[in-house]
């Protein structure tokens, strides 16, 4: 368990990270916080020839508020995210999900913008940037461009990102107020990868849904938004419209099978998180009982 | 044993000053907690190189060719070593013990030669100048391998139609044990109710914080080979690497000081440790050897891994009548050496029913052969299966005839007057204490309140369960376990005591440490038995050029055994220093004892010549003693049980979990254990023991699992698939005594090292069954996993 030989540069800002990548490609990695990319190399998974540490870039790190959208530097660790006030009053969602990210040791270092890049499908951030709609800010050498989350996750450890890009940032709108927010996420034990994990963000018009964005993780190669929502916006829920959801759900997913769960399981969790996420929502805790089958 | 001293009339235990009994904080908690601990991990000598070890990727297979060239030629490498060449410095070996009758094993060499037998076995050895540099070489070694059949499947390892392993074994049956004991068809036709279930356990291993880890040095001048490695066994380590080296005992030194955790993972000598004293030996430099966490998890013993069919029969008034197991266990490819895989099987046999007054007991037990990673003893061998099927057992029983299962317990354990007496099996039990530690946990867990809050919540969906599980442990083992079988493995302990010029106690003993306090005990003890001062006694162990010979630490043994011969040596040291105060002072050494550091008149307290004065006189001015004394500041004693076998211990432990029978989710809530070890030398290393061995125990109950494929292929060897617990998923562990001390010792001390992980699942997996009452459902097979419980549930 130890890395093979590899060059490591440390980049002295973003023009020089981005000279750095477009010079060496394929070959070279960027390290940020290295919680995914280190254990990969102690483990002979990855052998990438350069490492290009952009861990003193400190113009990428940050949180900032304005115009109605949040903007995260993608060095921005976990533990950020955790203690910030920001992220607090606007994102409250992004605050749950990080006190389910691993463990403080790794929360310490970790950083988001590693996270979204490396694109575990049972990572809780970036079916969060689904739920809230985020768009990624990525820079290469000659110039920027802004990806929507649901384009960037395009499989299991796969994103948009070229070779030759730099994630820079998250920029997610700030959900109107009076949005609700529900995080929940099964795990064998705290701090584990989720057998599945959902992150919702809903708005109310009454007692009725205006909008519900269920956006599920370790449900899949990507995060995924269900479309079974449809089932219950705008109408009066009731156990039926819960039940009614929960088979379009159901038809809609195609969960994989692993040591951690069967495919039967993710399904039944994912139903489950589905009524228990509409009762806490909604405040009406008999909707979950009478959905439990 | 008489239990009063001669020289004051009072026992080491109410000794004035006496350590005994009390938590006294652990003399090496501050140099490890300042990371100055002595790991092997950590050791650099001056010409080390490092070995990797290629690995079998396959779990059974023919080596056809293997090609080193190219990683010869790699950075760093000083030398690439096959199997085959390995060979002409290490002989092979053969896990059989005498005792074990039929039990057989195939030689097995420190790499393989022709062919593979697990995926993991070590097939070549790659030493370089650094780890790094010895796996890249790995990766240029290129071995072609024909696949052979891999057995994996354990129920049908003896079928006709499987490939045998070894074929000059005849078949993969490794050892069969059958034991029938009074009249157990009788009891089973005519008791009122005859209930059976087949219970599961998984494979798992004894995760170790450090992983194994060897620095072998073979010094050609001196013709010796110093061996640095975190062991259980120093001794045993001697005995082996100089038989399989040809080596003379004294040709080989053990050194082993700080070792991070154990449980049983470091009492075995490993193919690949053997491997690297030969190569240190071919190579006349040291070699290290640090397992990394994926070696680990391919090679470190696995254990348990069991399927127990039994059955109990009990009459509708709660009395048991008979216990039967038909138990079954694939244990890799080899029986392990020395110690021999068949131990934990054997141990079942011995173990079921034990606490229970029935007669009436027929138990089988085959251990097979498989293409997987070798098992071996692990703590609490065996007994964790044994607890799990009888308690299992027994509340099956209780819920046939409606009885609740305190009161099934109270019916038929053995009462707590009837000792000594022995088991169905043979065991002899000096005292036990079954009644007065259920008594106590009762009390503890306020058991009737849980019960009603059990109901309260039942009412209202929420499912909590509250089990029991009552368990007999095996501790203090004379020359029986290992010994009489022929293994050079010694059930004695000794301790040296000595009073050195200033005052201070240097003392050597053959137990050794891992972390569970065994340095903390020893000075303790020694420093009670001779009247010093704690933090005048300093304590050396690990080291066969330096301590007594002796077994080491395991199997619940160290503070029993060690712990006398610790008591016994400081006793007799007192006594040669009482003799010469005696002179000094022109008083009779019966008037006279040592207090405080210093020779006191018993009677008063007063302190009439401190031992630093003492030992001045003695090693300085010896011309003014009185002509002829020759003073002996030196102590030597030894210690082996030899009345029993073993020293039993027995405890209980509950559990009070809930399951959320929506998800599959078990959150344990509670966890509460007596035991009792006899006397307790330090209760809180003796709670410590007691709670992170329930750890294990709940690890192996809900998380902690080996899974192999159908080819043999450990699919979770890794730290995020293989799952340990956590803090945030323990319970509070509350620890209760009952305190029985053996007679067969001074101290009285038996063991308590592994009573936590006898009975931890058993009480979870009946608390889970109290929980899903309501369902209808009983889940025999651990881990407990939310798979596991949907599908009994029918849910997924
Ligand atoms: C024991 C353990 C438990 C964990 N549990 C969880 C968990 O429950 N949930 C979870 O979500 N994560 C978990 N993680 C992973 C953790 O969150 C990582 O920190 C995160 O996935 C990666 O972030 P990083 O900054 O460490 O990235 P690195 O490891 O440095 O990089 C990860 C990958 O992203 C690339 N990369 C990094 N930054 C950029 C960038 N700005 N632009 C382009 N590419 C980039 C790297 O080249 C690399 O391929 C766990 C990790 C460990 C060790």
């Amino acid at each position: 368990m130890k890395a093979p030989a590899f060059s490591y540069m440390r980049a002295e800002s973003v023009e020089h990270a981005l000279e750095l990548l477009s010079r060496h490609g394929d070959a070279a990695k960027i390290l940020s916080g290295g919680q995914s990319l280190l254990p990969a190399l102690n483990l002979r998974l990855a052998a990438p020839a350069i490492l290009i540490d952009i861990g003193r870039l400190d113009e990428l790190r940050g949180i900032d508020l304005r115009d109605n959208v949040v903007t995260i530097g993608a060095l921005t660790r976990h533990v950020d995210l955790l203690a910030s006030e920001e992220i607090l009053s606007s994102l409250p969602l992004l605050r749950q999900a990080a006190a389910h990210v691993a463990h403080p040791a790794i929360r310490n270092r970790g950083t988001i913008g590693g996270n979204l890049a490396h694109a575990d499908p049972a990572s809780e951030f970036p079916a969060c940037m689904l739920a809230l709609d985020a768009r990624m800010v990525i820079r290469r050498e000659d110039g920027e461009r802004r990806v929507d989350a649901r384009d960037f996750f395009r499989g299991i450890y796969e994103t948009a990102l070229e070779p030759c890009e730099l994630l820079v940032a998250i920029e997610i709108p700030r959900p109107q107020s009076g949005s609700r927010t529900y995080f929940h996420e099964f795990v064998r034990r705290s701090g584990d990868y989720a057998m599945t994990g959902l992150a919702a963000l809903a708005h109310l018009d009454g007692a009725q849904f205006a909008d519900l964005r269920l956006s599920y993780f370790a449900i899949g190669d990507r995060p995924y938004l269900a479309r079974a929502t449809s089932h219950l916006v705008g109408v009066a829920i009731t156990g039926e419209r819960i039940a009614e959801a929960q088979a379009a759900l159901d038809a809609e997913l195609d969960p994989p099978d692993d040591q951690q769960a069967s495919a039967a399981m993710r399904r039944h969790f994912a139903r489950l998180l589905l009524s228990r996420c509409v009762a806490n929502v909604l405040e009406r805790p008999e909707l979950a009982m009478e959905a439990v089958t | 044993m008489s239990r009063s001293d001669q020289t004051e009339g009072l026992t080491a235990l109410d000794r004035p000053n006496s350590y005994i009994g009390q938590s006294v904080p652990r003399p090496n908690l501050d140099r490890l907690l300042q990371g100055r601990g002595q790991y092997v991990s950590d050791l650099v000598l001056p010409r080390m190189v490092h070995v990797a070890f290629v690995r079998s990727p396959r779990a059974h297979a023919r080596i056809a060719a293997i090609d080193t060239e190219a990683a010869k030629a790699m950075p760093g490498v000083v030398a690439v070593v096959t199997g085959r060449e390995l060979a002409a410095v290490v002989t092979p070996w053969v896990g059989v013990l005498a005792h074990l009758k039929g039990l057989k094993s195939a030689p097995q060499h420190a790499m393989a030669i022709d062919r593979v037998c697990w995926q993991g076995e070590a097939v070549v050895a790659v030493l370089a100048s650094s780890r790094a540099l010895a796996e890249d070489a790995v990766e240029a070694v290129e071995v072609s391998y024909e696949e052979l059949p891999a057995v994996t499947d354990m129920r049908s390892a003896l079928d006709p139609a499987t490939p045998v392993i070894h074929p000059d074994l005849g078949d993969n049956l490794a050892f069969e044990r059958n034991h029938d004991a009074g009249a157990v068809d009788a009891a089973f036709a005519e008791a009122d109710e005859v209930v059976e279930a087949e219970f599961v356990f998984g494979r798992h291993t004894g995760v170790t914080l450090e992983p194994r880890a060897v620095v072998a040095d073979w010094n050609v001048g001196e013709r010796r080979l110093t061996i640095y490695q975190g062991t259980q066994a120093p001794h045993m380590v001697q005995n082996i690497a100089a038989k399989h080296l040809d080596l003379a005992e004294q040709q080989v030194r053990v050194v082993c000081k700080d070792v991070g955790g154990s449980f049983g993972i470091k009492v075995h000598i490993y193919a690949d440790e053997m491997a690297t004293y030969g190569l240190a030996k071919l190579l006349r430099r040291p070699v290290k050897f640090v397992a990394d966490r994926v070696e680990s998890f391919n090679t470190d013993i696995h254990a348990r891994d069991h399927i127990c069919k039994g059955r109990i029969a009990v009459n509708r008034n709660g009395s048991i009548k008979a216990f039967e197991i038909d138990d079954l266990t694939g244990i890799g490819p080899y029986s392990m050496y020395p110690r021999t895989s068949a131990i934990e099987a054997n141990q079942v046999v011995n173990l079921v029913g034990g606490q229970y007054t029935t007669p009436n007991y027929r138990a089988r037990a085959r251990v097979v052969f498989q293409n997987k990673n070798v098992t071996c003893q692990y703590r609490a061998v065996g007994h964790p299966i044994a607890c799990s099927v009888t308690e299992g057992l027994v509340d099956l029983a209780a819920r046939r005839i409606g009885m609740d299962p305190v009161q099934i317990r109270r019916l038929n354990l053995i009462g707590d007057d009837a000792y000594p007496c022995a088991s169905p099996t043979g065991l002899r039990f000096e005292a036990l204490s079954h009644h007065a530690s259920l008594q106590k946990l009762l009390q503890m867990m306020d058991y009737e309140a849980l019960r009603a809050e059990q109901a309260r919540l039942r009412r209202r969906g929420i499912h909590r369960g509250i089990g029991l599980a009552s368990f007999i442990e095996v501790t203090n083992p004379g020359a029986a376990f290992y010994g009489v079988g022929g293994a050079r493995i010694s059930s004695q302990d000794g301790v040296t005591v000595r009073l050195d010029a200033a005052g201070s106690v240097t003392c050597y003993t053959s137990i050794t440490e891992q972390g569970q306090g065994s340095e903390a005990i020893t000075a303790q003890i020694v420093a009670s038995g001779l009247g010093v001062s704690i933090d005048r006694v300093r304590v050396v162990l690990g080291d066969t050029d330096a301590t007594p010979y002796g077994g080491g630490t395991w199997a619940s043994r160290a503070a029993g055994i060690g712990g006398e011969a610790a008591l016994q040596s400081a006793k007799t040291l007192r006594g040669n220093i009482l003799q010469v105060a005696a002179a000094i002072l022109q008083a009779r050494p019966a008037d006279l004892d040592i207090s405080d550091n210093a020779v006191v008149d018993p009677s008063s307290g007063e302190r009439k010549i401190e031992l630093s004065e003492l030992a001045r006189i003695v090693f300085f001015r010896p011309d003014t003693l009185p002509p002829g004394l020759q003073p002996e500041m030196v102590a030597t004693r030894h210690f082996v049980p030899r009345q029993y076998g073993f020293a039993f211990t027995n405890g209980i432990q509950a559990s009070w979990l809930e399951v959320d029978t929506a998800t599959g989710f078990i959150s344990l809530l509670d966890h509460w254990v007596v035991e009792d070890c006899g006397t307790v030398i330090n209760p809180q290393l003796v709670d410590e023991q007691v709670r992170g061995g329930v750890v294990q125990g709940l690890g192996a109950a809900l998380f902690e699992h080996c899974i192999y494929d159908e080819r043999g292929q450990l699919t979770n060897a890794n730290m995020a698939d293989y799952l340990v617990p956590m803090a945030a998923e323990m319970p509070d562990i509350a620890v209760g005594h009952v305190v029985t001390p053996t007679k067969e010792s001074e101290l009285g001390a038996k063991g308590a090292g592994e009573a936590g992980t006898a009975g931890a699942a058993a009480a979870v997996a009946n608390a889970v069954n109290d929980a899903l009452s309501p369902f209808g459902v009983t889940i025999t097979e651990i881990p407990l996993t939310p798979r596991v419980i949907l599908s009994a549930l029918g849910r997924a």
